[in-house]
Protein backbone atom coordinates (compact mmCIF):
# COMPACT_ATOMS: atom_id res chain seq x y z
CA UNK A 1 0.00 0.00 0.00
CA UNK A 2 2.71 2.39 0.65
CA UNK A 3 3.70 2.56 -2.88
CA UNK A 4 0.12 4.06 -3.13
CA UNK A 5 0.74 6.72 -0.68
CA UNK A 6 0.35 10.04 -1.44
CA UNK A 7 1.01 13.68 0.14
CA UNK A 8 -1.30 16.03 0.01
CA UNK A 9 1.02 18.40 -1.85
CA UNK A 10 1.51 15.03 -4.22
CA UNK A 11 -2.66 14.66 -5.15
CA UNK A 12 -2.14 18.76 -5.40
CA UNK A 13 -0.05 18.54 -8.19
CA UNK A 14 -1.57 15.44 -9.96
CA UNK A 15 -4.69 17.22 -9.91
CA UNK A 16 -2.83 20.10 -11.23
CA UNK A 17 -1.36 18.19 -14.42
CA UNK A 18 -4.43 16.42 -14.84
CA UNK A 19 -6.08 19.51 -16.58
CA UNK A 20 -3.18 18.81 -19.28
CA UNK A 21 -2.50 15.38 -20.44
CA UNK A 22 -3.36 11.95 -19.05
CA UNK A 23 -2.09 10.43 -15.94
CA UNK A 24 -0.71 6.99 -15.72
CA UNK A 25 -2.80 4.10 -14.26
CA UNK A 26 -1.05 3.88 -11.00
CA UNK A 27 -1.77 7.79 -10.15
CA UNK A 28 -4.88 7.65 -10.91
CA UNK A 29 -5.40 4.67 -8.39
CA UNK A 30 -3.40 6.64 -5.78
CA UNK A 31 -5.84 10.05 -6.56
CA UNK A 32 -8.48 7.49 -5.62
CA UNK A 33 -7.54 6.44 -2.67
CA UNK A 34 -6.08 9.36 -1.37
CA UNK A 35 -8.95 11.62 -2.23
CA UNK A 36 -11.80 8.85 -0.45
CA UNK A 37 -9.95 9.44 2.22
CA UNK A 38 -8.96 13.20 2.15
CA UNK A 39 -10.82 16.10 3.67
CA UNK A 40 -8.71 18.72 2.23
CA UNK A 41 -8.12 17.49 -1.13
CA UNK A 42 -11.35 17.32 -2.55
CA UNK A 43 -11.78 21.07 -1.90
CA UNK A 44 -9.06 21.72 -3.95
CA UNK A 45 -10.17 19.14 -6.69
CA UNK A 46 -13.32 21.46 -6.64
CA UNK A 47 -10.89 24.35 -7.25
CA UNK A 48 -9.59 23.07 -9.92
CA UNK A 49 -13.05 22.13 -11.41
CA UNK A 50 -14.51 25.75 -10.84
CA UNK A 51 -11.23 26.95 -13.10
CA UNK A 52 -11.85 24.19 -16.06
CA UNK A 53 -15.31 25.30 -16.29
CA UNK A 54 -14.75 29.24 -15.56
CA UNK A 55 -12.10 28.87 -18.22
CA UNK A 56 -14.29 27.23 -20.44
CA UNK A 57 -16.75 29.84 -20.62
CA UNK A 58 -14.24 32.55 -20.16
CA UNK A 59 -12.72 31.72 -23.91
CA UNK A 60 -16.69 30.78 -25.36
CA UNK A 61 -17.57 34.71 -23.98
CA UNK A 62 -20.22 33.27 -21.85
CA UNK A 63 -19.27 35.66 -19.59
CA UNK A 64 -20.42 38.17 -21.69
CA UNK A 65 -24.20 36.96 -21.84
CA UNK A 66 -23.89 36.36 -18.17
CA UNK A 67 -23.24 40.14 -17.59
CA UNK A 68 -26.15 40.77 -19.76
CA UNK A 69 -28.17 39.28 -17.52
CA UNK A 70 -27.43 40.66 -14.78
CA UNK A 71 -28.11 44.22 -16.02
CA UNK A 72 -24.99 45.78 -16.69
CA UNK B 1 -25.20 50.19 -37.50
CA UNK B 2 -22.23 51.56 -39.70
CA UNK B 3 -19.54 49.08 -40.09
CA UNK B 4 -16.78 52.10 -38.61
CA UNK B 5 -19.18 51.65 -35.32
CA UNK B 6 -19.60 48.10 -35.56
CA UNK B 7 -15.75 47.61 -35.66
CA UNK B 8 -14.79 50.41 -32.90
CA UNK B 9 -16.97 48.62 -30.72
CA UNK B 10 -14.97 45.30 -30.78
CA UNK B 11 -11.65 46.88 -30.81
CA UNK B 12 -11.06 47.44 -27.24
CA UNK B 13 -12.31 43.80 -26.89
CA UNK B 14 -10.24 42.48 -28.91
CA UNK B 15 -7.19 44.27 -28.29
CA UNK B 16 -7.91 43.50 -24.06
CA UNK B 17 -7.11 39.38 -25.42
CA UNK B 18 -4.39 40.14 -27.81
CA UNK B 19 -2.66 42.33 -25.10
CA UNK B 20 -3.30 39.13 -22.52
CA UNK B 21 -2.06 36.51 -24.79
CA UNK B 22 1.17 38.24 -26.87
CA UNK B 23 2.15 40.12 -23.50
CA UNK B 24 3.37 43.13 -25.94
CA UNK B 25 0.98 46.04 -26.77
CA UNK B 26 2.93 46.79 -30.18
CA UNK B 27 2.54 43.11 -31.18
CA UNK B 28 -1.26 43.26 -30.03
CA UNK B 29 -2.17 46.09 -32.27
CA UNK B 30 -0.51 45.07 -35.17
CA UNK B 31 -2.51 41.37 -34.95
CA UNK B 32 -6.21 43.12 -33.85
CA UNK B 33 -5.43 45.77 -37.09
CA UNK B 34 -4.99 42.88 -39.07
CA UNK B 35 -7.75 41.20 -37.91
CA UNK B 36 -9.89 44.43 -38.80
CA UNK B 37 -8.61 44.33 -42.10
CA UNK B 38 -8.98 41.29 -42.75
CA UNK B 39 -12.91 41.91 -41.63
CA UNK B 40 -13.04 44.56 -43.55
CA UNK B 41 -12.61 42.87 -46.80
CA UNK B 42 -15.65 40.69 -46.47
CA UNK B 43 -17.75 43.56 -45.43
CA UNK B 44 -20.96 40.84 -46.00
CA UNK B 45 -20.34 39.18 -42.93
CA UNK B 46 -21.26 42.55 -40.87
CA UNK B 47 -24.70 41.44 -40.39
CA UNK B 48 -25.01 39.79 -37.51
CA UNK B 49 -23.52 41.61 -34.25
CA UNK B 50 -23.48 38.48 -32.07
CA UNK B 51 -21.83 36.59 -34.50
CA UNK B 52 -20.26 39.38 -35.86
CA UNK B 53 -17.66 39.03 -32.60
CA UNK B 54 -17.22 35.16 -32.47
CA UNK B 55 -16.06 35.66 -36.38
CA UNK B 56 -13.80 38.45 -35.51
CA UNK B 57 -12.25 36.44 -32.35
CA UNK B 58 -11.46 33.75 -34.90
CA UNK B 59 -9.86 35.63 -36.88
CA UNK B 60 -8.16 36.98 -34.52
CA UNK B 61 -6.73 33.85 -33.00
CA UNK B 62 -5.54 33.08 -36.24
CA UNK B 63 -3.75 36.56 -36.90
CA UNK B 64 -2.00 35.61 -33.11
CA UNK B 65 -0.54 31.96 -33.93
CA UNK B 66 1.04 33.87 -36.88
CA UNK B 67 2.40 36.91 -34.56
CA UNK B 68 4.16 34.17 -32.25
CA UNK B 69 5.13 31.66 -34.79
CA UNK B 70 7.38 34.83 -36.54
CA UNK B 71 8.41 36.05 -32.81
CA UNK B 72 9.46 32.49 -31.42
CA UNK B 73 13.04 33.18 -31.10
CA UNK B 74 11.64 36.60 -29.20
CA UNK B 75 9.64 34.58 -26.71
CA UNK B 76 12.01 32.53 -25.36
CA UNK B 77 10.98 30.45 -22.29
CA UNK B 78 13.24 30.90 -19.22
CA UNK B 79 13.30 27.48 -18.17
CA UNK B 80 16.29 27.90 -15.74
CA UNK B 81 14.06 25.77 -12.77
CA UNK B 82 11.80 26.15 -10.13
CA UNK B 83 11.93 30.00 -9.00
CA UNK B 84 11.79 31.84 -5.76
CA UNK B 85 8.19 32.84 -6.53
CA UNK B 86 7.25 28.99 -7.03
CA UNK B 87 8.72 28.10 -4.01
CA UNK B 88 7.51 30.51 -1.61
CA UNK B 89 4.27 29.65 -3.04
CA UNK B 90 4.44 25.87 -2.52
CA UNK B 91 5.66 26.86 1.23
CA UNK B 92 2.92 28.96 1.47
CA UNK B 93 0.09 26.28 0.37
CA UNK B 94 1.69 23.43 1.99
CA UNK B 95 3.26 22.38 4.86
CA UNK B 96 6.80 20.47 4.91
CA UNK B 97 5.02 17.77 5.93
CA UNK B 98 3.03 17.75 2.34
CA UNK B 99 -0.41 18.73 4.24
CA UNK B 100 -2.18 21.58 3.04
CA UNK B 101 -1.63 24.86 5.61
CA UNK B 102 -5.00 25.68 5.20
CA UNK B 103 -7.79 23.89 3.42
CA UNK B 104 -8.67 25.11 0.35
CA UNK B 105 -11.73 27.52 0.65
CA UNK B 106 -15.29 27.49 -1.24
CA UNK B 107 -15.47 29.25 -4.20
CA UNK B 108 -18.75 28.48 -4.34
CA UNK B 109 -20.35 28.35 -8.13
CA UNK B 110 -19.24 31.50 -9.56
CA UNK B 111 -19.39 30.20 -12.87
CA UNK B 112 -23.04 29.75 -12.30
CA UNK B 113 -24.87 32.42 -10.83
CA UNK B 114 -25.08 36.27 -11.29
CA UNK B 115 -22.16 36.98 -9.41
CA UNK B 116 -20.22 35.62 -12.66
CA UNK B 117 -18.99 39.07 -13.73
CA UNK B 118 -16.88 39.61 -11.00
CA UNK B 119 -15.20 36.39 -10.84
CA UNK B 120 -14.28 36.67 -14.33
CA UNK B 121 -12.72 40.04 -14.20
CA UNK B 122 -10.49 38.33 -11.18
CA UNK B 123 -9.80 35.44 -12.96
CA UNK B 124 -8.79 38.00 -16.37
CA UNK B 125 -6.91 39.89 -14.00
CA UNK B 126 -5.38 36.61 -12.21
CA UNK B 127 -4.14 35.58 -15.55
CA UNK B 128 -2.97 39.33 -16.49
CA UNK B 129 -0.56 39.04 -13.38
CA UNK B 130 1.71 35.52 -14.76
CA UNK B 131 4.81 36.50 -15.77
CA UNK B 132 4.69 37.28 -19.81
CA UNK B 133 6.30 33.85 -20.75
CA UNK B 134 4.51 31.76 -18.40
CA UNK B 135 1.07 34.00 -19.34
CA UNK B 136 1.69 33.13 -23.49
CA UNK B 137 1.98 29.70 -22.60
CA UNK B 138 -0.79 29.33 -20.35
CA UNK B 139 -3.72 31.41 -22.81
CA UNK B 140 -1.86 29.29 -26.21
CA UNK B 141 -3.62 26.19 -23.97
CA UNK B 142 -6.27 27.92 -22.43
CA UNK B 143 -7.78 30.67 -25.11
CA UNK B 144 -5.96 29.79 -28.65
CA UNK B 145 -6.71 25.98 -27.58
CA UNK B 146 -3.43 24.90 -28.78
CA UNK B 147 -2.87 20.76 -28.55
CA UNK B 148 0.54 20.61 -26.29
CA UNK B 149 2.26 18.66 -29.68
CA UNK B 150 1.94 22.36 -31.20
CA UNK B 151 2.71 24.86 -28.37
CA UNK B 152 5.87 22.59 -28.39
CA UNK B 153 6.60 23.21 -32.10
CA UNK B 154 5.69 26.70 -31.64
CA UNK B 155 7.79 27.85 -29.05
CA UNK B 156 10.29 25.31 -29.05
CA UNK B 157 9.42 23.62 -25.98
CA UNK B 158 10.08 20.00 -24.59
CA UNK B 159 6.83 18.59 -23.55
CA UNK B 160 8.19 18.43 -20.33
CA UNK B 161 8.99 22.13 -20.08
CA UNK B 162 5.94 22.62 -20.92
CA UNK B 163 4.13 21.19 -18.34
CA UNK B 164 6.14 22.72 -16.04
CA UNK B 165 5.01 25.75 -17.74
CA UNK B 166 1.55 24.99 -17.28
CA UNK B 167 1.77 23.66 -14.40
CA UNK B 168 3.41 26.95 -12.42
CA UNK B 169 0.88 28.77 -14.25
CA UNK B 170 -2.61 27.15 -12.46
CA UNK B 171 -0.86 26.77 -9.27
CA UNK B 172 -0.38 30.61 -9.27
CA UNK B 173 -3.62 31.10 -11.07
CA UNK B 174 -5.36 28.89 -8.00
CA UNK B 175 -4.05 30.77 -5.67
CA UNK B 176 -4.54 34.11 -7.08
CA UNK B 177 -7.82 32.98 -7.26
CA UNK B 178 -8.00 32.07 -3.77
CA UNK B 179 -6.78 35.14 -2.26
CA UNK B 180 -8.54 37.62 -4.82
CA UNK B 181 -11.88 35.53 -5.27
CA UNK B 182 -12.37 34.34 -1.69
CA UNK B 183 -11.36 37.39 0.01
CA UNK B 184 -14.40 38.63 -1.99
CA UNK B 185 -17.10 36.25 -1.10
CA UNK B 186 -15.91 36.25 2.46
CA UNK B 187 -16.67 40.16 2.20
CA UNK B 188 -19.78 40.62 0.64
CA UNK B 189 -20.89 37.17 1.99
CA UNK B 190 -23.07 39.26 4.86
CA UNK B 191 -24.35 41.97 3.07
Amino acid sequence: MMILRRTCKQVASLLIAREDRDLPLADRLALRLHLAACKACPKFERQVLTMRNALRQWRNYEMDEASVKSGD
Amino acid sequence: MPIQDQIAEHHSYLLRFARLQLRNDAWAEDAVSETLLAALAKPQSFGNQSQLKTWLVGILKHKIVDSIRQRTREINIDNTGETDQDQELDALVFKTDGHFASDPSDWGNPEQDLSSRQFFQVLEACAEKLPAAMGRVFLMREWLELPCEEICKELNLTSTNLYVQLHRARLRLRECLELNWFGHTGSTANS
